[in-house]
């Protein structure tokens, strides 16, 4: 289909307008139909109460379905018209456009320990079918290096890996081009390994698309994370604040439901002994408490 | 009574704002032409200012997340404080507002404690204005926190 620029955004609105009309009007619907279901009584109040536009609009539609008149053909041409205008503009919107670009997927940084084994994983997203002529080539380029030397290539089913760079000996395939995955091993990393390692992937006869870029950083010692503990310290407490309100509530409230059924019914008193017992003290000081 | 719940509220709001600079300002230590705090460590070489983001050890995140944490907590008591103020009942104590008045107290001093005990102690750097904010916002804190305790809503 391939419009561009300002006939796009209007075609993007229309489908967006149209999607977002469908979801509404099905979330009303589905909320009717739940409310009159005998279990689910209590959503009819906040269904039922909000009369938005597109409730009403469902009601008159549902109130036409319902007319006997509706099913019979033909109908007035106009309104015809109208729904086919609109089915078409539902479904010509939401069916996806083909765009031709393929996209390519690689980490954004890996860190790894002085002397292990990385896997810098690369996939890549195309509308057709994966070609048997399915090329994957990645390139290294050191920090603070301007010039970048290719380091793998698979290519008509053969991988051919590095054999006279910085890489020899240590670049191992570990993809499945069958797969959309153009995944390699380097072993044994180094200090200078450091630096970025591009992916680049074509699927004939998709082949337009921006390779894609994964930096390396090597360590001796594998640093935490900056605010992996600042931020597990704060949700712990927090969390825990939470536990300790919501606890502190329900405990209000299942106590002031056992006062509640303490007048009610005598026969249970022998069954909840124990646990009055417990609870003795505590129900003279509750009316205070439950007032604030 | 409208005077002492006014001053109460001022000193809540300056404790606040104490915690604020003290959390986001960058100078816990400072020395020579380096200044660090907990976010950025910073230097104002000839070629201008560069930052880089601080040391990222356990006692740095640990006293990060303790500060937040104590900031986070006087908001909370400054919340609970005014809305217990329209929903308690004459006579009652502002419970919610005391306790988490006072665990922000107790978070800011484990925060600075830690950071005392752990900072790199070179003979160049001195303790910055953030830190002496941090010191002198957990007396203040725990003062409000036991005037909340003490406090009553009469009519």
């Amino acid at each position: 289909m391939g419009r561009a620029g300002p006939m796009r955004g209007v075609w993007l609105g229309i489908n967006q307008g149209t999607v977002c009309f469908l979801l509404l009007s099905c979330f009303e619907a589905l909320c009717r139909v739940a409310s009159s279901i005998p279990p689910l009584h209590f959503l009819s109040p906040p269904c039922t109460r909000t009369r938005s536009r597109v409730g009403l609009f469902l009601d008159r539609l549902l109130s036409g379905l319902r007319h006997p008149s509706f099913w019979e053909l033909p109908a007035k041409p106009e309104t015809m018209l109208t729904l086919l205008a609109l089915a078409s503009v539902v479904l010509l919107g939401i069916v996806p456009e083909q765009s031709q670009a393929i996209v390519i997927y690689t980490g954004w940084e890996r860190h790894a320990l002085l002397g292990s084994d990385i896997r810098l994983s690369c996939s890549f997203f195309s509308w057709r079918w994966t070609s048997e002529d399915v090329t994957f080539s990645w390139t290294y380029r050191p920090d603070g290096s301007r010039d970048s030397i290719s380091i793998f290539h698979y290519t008509g089913g053969a991988a051919y890996v590095d054999n006279k760079g910085p890489f020899r000996d240590r670049v191992e395939f570990v993809g499945n081009p069958g797969r959309r995955d153009g995944s390699i091993l380097i072993k044994n990393l180094d200090f200078n390994d450091n630096g970025t390692f591009t992916c680049d992937a074509k699927n004939p006869p998709d082949i337009v698309g921006r390779p894609s870029s994964v930096r390396l950083l090597v360590f001796e010692k594998v640093p935490i994370q900056a605010g992996v503990i600042t931020g597990a310290i704060i949700g712990v407490v927090l969390g825990l604040l939470v536990l300790i309100v919501v606890i502190y509530y329900l405990m209000r409230f299942l106590v002031a439901r056992r006062v509640f059924s303490l007048s009610v019914s005598k026969h249970g008193k022998k069954k909840k002994e124990g646990s009055q017992q417990r609870q003795g003290p505590v129900p003279p000081a509750d009316p205070s408490k439950i007032k604030v | 009574m409208l005077l002492i719940l006014l001053g109460v509220l001022i000193m809540h709001l300056i404790i606040l704002i104490l915690l604020i600079v003290s959390t986001a300002a960058s100078t816990w230590s400072v020395g020579g032409d380096t200044s660090t705090d907990l976010w950025y460590s910073c230097m104002t070489s000839n070629g201008g200012y560069h930052c880089k983001p601080a040391s990222s050890e356990d006692w740095i995140q640990a006293v990060q997340a303790l500060m937040i944490l104590s900031l986070l907590f006087c908001f909370f008591s400054l919340i609970a404080f005014v809305f217990q103020l329209f929903k308690l009942v004459k006579g009652g104590r502002f419970f919610f507002t005391a306790i988490f008045q006072i665990l922000a107290s107790v978070f800011v001093m484990c925060a600075a404690i830690i950071y005392t005990v752990m900072s790199p102690n070179d003979g160049a750097t001195q303790f910055g204005y953030a830190y002496v904010l941090a010191w002198v916002a957990f007396p203040l804190t725990l003062i409000s926190g036991l005037i909340y305790i003490v406090l009553r809503k009469k009519e």
